[in-house]
């Protein structure tokens, strides 16, 4: 059974600006899927209607057979910033869902301590955010999202503000920790290699209002090869996903 | 001589020297022109009068401190409960904005006689108009430091699941440190000053009366004495603040050496 299900959404903002229409797409366990579309074309309003902060005009999101529309709290978001809040170490940042969730701190640092050796930020848990280069942000705010819910992670452009090697060096962390900790992701990009280089699928969302016009599944199995970014097999996606876009 | 303590004494010495260069310039005026007394004592005359009414003047200094601090406390509860509703309630900071932006324009020593007549010449009007010219900066500096925070802060912190008083206490709260403190620098001032004015127009104790008391017996070495005695207070309690400050934010003091 899939993990997530999105049937039939339907969005307008103030009932006259459509944004989204008939939006199906399904998430399995385990699975990284992206959703690959321009500026403006909806993405981040799913991403919203997902985690519970919208309301569908139509439509339904169900987890693990349950509906959750409109329930907030149900799968953990990472937007586009890390927002990493500045007045509290990083420990405290990570630990943020557990606490809200009514977990007593020693506790939350009990679940939370192991995984910062797995994510990498091992030795940071008191600093402050402002002390961490931009890539150790983001691992921190990915653990911070994976605490926070282990099932499904929405990841609204986690690596779009980052430069293009520590963005590389992320994507290689990032496939390496998804096999270990198995975390079913949607991940919204505006960047077509980034998005063949993660994904088992691509839904491409285009048109006025947002529609999906293709999925695309990615058969290269997982772990992925070093090189997997500079072979036929890649190009040939990249080729299909541009012309699928025009 | 290590590299902070050099940079501390390069940023004072200008205005140290400035300050004793005036003081000595000051005291040349009156000796050369020959200023009598009561029209502008010489800094030797103010000294002087420092060591003669020292006891005196520290006795009238607690009970103006006491007035202060009570004064702040109660005028940082106001200034957060006000903040806190109009930020919760946009009805409550419609109704309430713009009468605490026009009380503002009273000016205090106009209230002052009044509240002494209503309240008498105790302690309490003295506080009564400390909270009054105090919760206005801490309000509009929290509500300022609530507003500000970042749309998508707030949209994580409720796709986690967080209700408003989790967001309050782990978002907008922290947030706002930098404003209060802000504000917090302004009011400690406006609340000695408000204590001084309170004290001209009634009561017995206090540096107001003290120099109420000076000034009706024309001895300005006293009055230049006591002015100067309020302003290192308040300069002594800005500092303070500084360093609550530096001990509530230490992120702050993280981002300075970055």
């Amino acid at each position: 059974m899939a993990e997530l299900e999105v049937k039939g959404v339907s969005f307008s903002y103030d009932n006259e600006n459509t944004v989204l229409k008939n939006i199906d797409l399904s998430l399995h366990d385990g699975e990284l899927i992206s959703l690959l579309g321009v500026s403006g074309g909806g993405k981040t309003t799913l991403f919203n209607i997902i985690s519970g902060l919208l309301i569908p005009d139509e439509g339904h999101v169900y987890l693990n057979g349950e509906e959750i529309t409109g329930c907030s709290g149900k799968v953990s978001y990472m937007l586009q910033k890390d927002m990493l809040l500045p007045y509290w170490t990083v420990e405290d940042n990570v630990l943020l869902p557990l606490i809200i969730k009514g977990i007593k701190k020693r506790e939350a640092r009990l679940t939370a301590g192991r995984y910062f050796a797995e994510f990498g930020i091992d030795g940071t848990q008191k600093m402050y955010p402002s002390e961490l280069s931009g890539g150790m942000r983001q691992r921190a705010a990915l653990l911070r999202t994976y605490l926070f819910s282990a099932d499904i992670a929405l990841l609204d452009e986690p690596f779009s503000a980052l430069d293009t090697i520590t963005k590389s060096e992320m994507h290689r962390w990032y496939l390496d920790v998804m096999d270990n900790i198995r975390l079913s992701t949607i991940f919204i990009t505006h960047d077509v290699d980034e998005a063949i280089l993660l994904s088992d699928r691509i839904y491409l969302l285009g048109g006025k209002p947002g529609t999906i016009t293709n999925e695309i599944v990615i058969a290269e199995p997982k772990p992925r090869r070093k090189d997997f970014n500079l072979t036929d097999e890649f190009l040939q996606y990249k080729r299909e996903i541009i012309s699928k876009i025009k | 001589m290590n590299a902070k303590l050099r940079s501390t004494i390069n940023k004072a010495a200008p205005p140290v020297a400035a300050i004793i260069a005036l003081i000595i310039a000051w005291q040349v005026i009156c000796i050369i022109c020959q200023i009598p007394k009561y029209l502008l004592p010489s800094p030797y005359d103010v000294i002087m009068a420092f060591e003669k009414d020292w006891t005196l003047m520290m006795s009238h200094a607690k009970v103006t401190l006491e007035e202060t601090f009570i004064g702040l406390f109660f005028g940082i509860i106001t200034g957060f409960i006000m903040a806190s509703a109009m930020d919760r309630f946009e009805i409550i900071r419609k109704m309430i904005y713009p009468l605490i932006v026009v009380s503002q324009t009273i000016p205090t020593v106009a209230i002052a006689p009044l509240l002494v007549i209503w309240l008498g010449y105790e302690m309490l009007p003295k506080i009564v108009l400390i909270v009054l010219v105090v919760f206005f900066p801490i309000a509009i500096g929290l509500l300022e430091g609530f507003s500000s925070v970042d749309r998508d802060t707030i949209r994580l912190m409720r796709s986690m699941g967080a209700n408003r008083l989790q967001i309050f206490i782990y978002v907008k709260l922290p947030n706002s440190l930098h404003y209060f403190f802000s504000s917090f620098k302004i009011s400690v001032s406006y609340a000695v000053v408000g204590a001084v004015v309170s004290e001209w127009i009634g009561g017995t104790e206090g540096l107001g009366c003290y120099m109420t008391r000076v000034r009706k017996s024309f001895s300005s070495d006293k009055m230049f004495a006591v002015i100067i005695l309020i302003a290192a207070i308040s300069l002594l309690l800005i500092w303070l603040t500084v360093v609550l400050q530096r001990i509530c934010m230490p992120w702050e003091k993280v981002k300075e050496k970055e």
